[in-house]
């Protein structure tokens, strides 16, 4: 784990912090471990310390390890976590040429929705985040936003 | 993360410690096929203790609900948080499941 330095960073908390795992889902937890403590420090209400944060980020790094990565060990993910006043922002990266979102996106009219096993993780980081953005550059990108207010 | 369970007879209970993920419900749903497979029916999972569930746990749990039903058997879920009742509601799982608010609550009747 490095903590990278911060532009503006005169606060007690470093605004940017960033982590590199490998392709397993065993080193999910400790990342998202890392980012909710960051978040509770941060003054976040307990709620969205104990489920959308940690469930949202679970998804964003499970999706970039099996399907961006294709659950290649030799591959990694990157979290970059940056805390402001205005809320948090964190950028997960893999190593694949990205994958359609939307395709992978099961929706809560679909007819097969209550029964079906997977397909609620894209579902979910859109209801418990206030913005999700994903793009490819060097890697596919999922950015999740989450507001104070 | 940590799964505990207990057996009388048909009655198997499953604590839950710890949150429900992509890392650890395979081991869930493994667990609760083995004791299934040897005549388990009713099966409650207690959430008491349990952390946040992502997809990956919900859809173990769609899975297993799904399979003690096959069997002729049931499965509820209790001592869910506020949290966890959020969630379940977000997904519409809560027209699924049965869900009780302790484990005493969810074992009349059972």
């Amino acid at each position: 784990m490095r903590s990278l330095d911060s532009d503006s960073g005169s606060d007690a908390l470093s605004p940017f912090n960033e982590w590199t795992i490998a392709s397993d889902i065993r080193e999910i937890d400790r990342v998202v471990l890392a980012v909710t403590s960051l978040c509770e420090a941060a003054g976040f209400p307990g709620k969205v310390c104990r489920l959308n944060i940690p469930v949202a980020l679970t998804e964003a790094i499970a999706n970039a390890i099996e399907r961006g990565n294709g659950g290649d060990a030799a591959r990694s993910v990157r979290v970059m976590a940056r805390i402001d006043d205005t809320g948090l922002c964190v950028e997960v990266t893999d190593e694949g040429q990205g994958f359609d979102v939307d395709a992978v996106r099961a929706l809560a009219d679909d007819g097969d929705w209550i029964e079906r096993e997977d397909g609620r993780g894209v579902f979910l980081m859109y209801a418990l985040m206030d913005q999700v953005e994903t793009w490819c550059d060097a890697g596919h990108t999922v950015r999740l936003v989450l507001r104070r207010s | 993360m940590s799964f505990a369970i207990e057996r009388d007879d048909d009655l198997l209970t499953v604590v839950v410690d710890g949150q429900l993920v992509v890392g650890n419900r395979q081991e869930l749903k493994q667990l609760v096929l083995d004791e299934v497979e040897q005549g388990a029916r009713r099966v409650l999972i207690d959430f008491t203790d349990g952390g946040y569930i992502d997809s990956s746990g919900l859809g173990a749990l769609v899975s297993l609900n799904k399979r003690v039903r096959e069997q002729g058997g049931e499965l509820r879920l209790a001592g869910l948080n506020d949290d966890l009742r959020t969630l379940f509601e977000l997904t519409r799982l809560d027209t699924l499941f049965l869900l009780y608010g302790t484990r005493s609550d969810a074992l009349v009747g059972f």
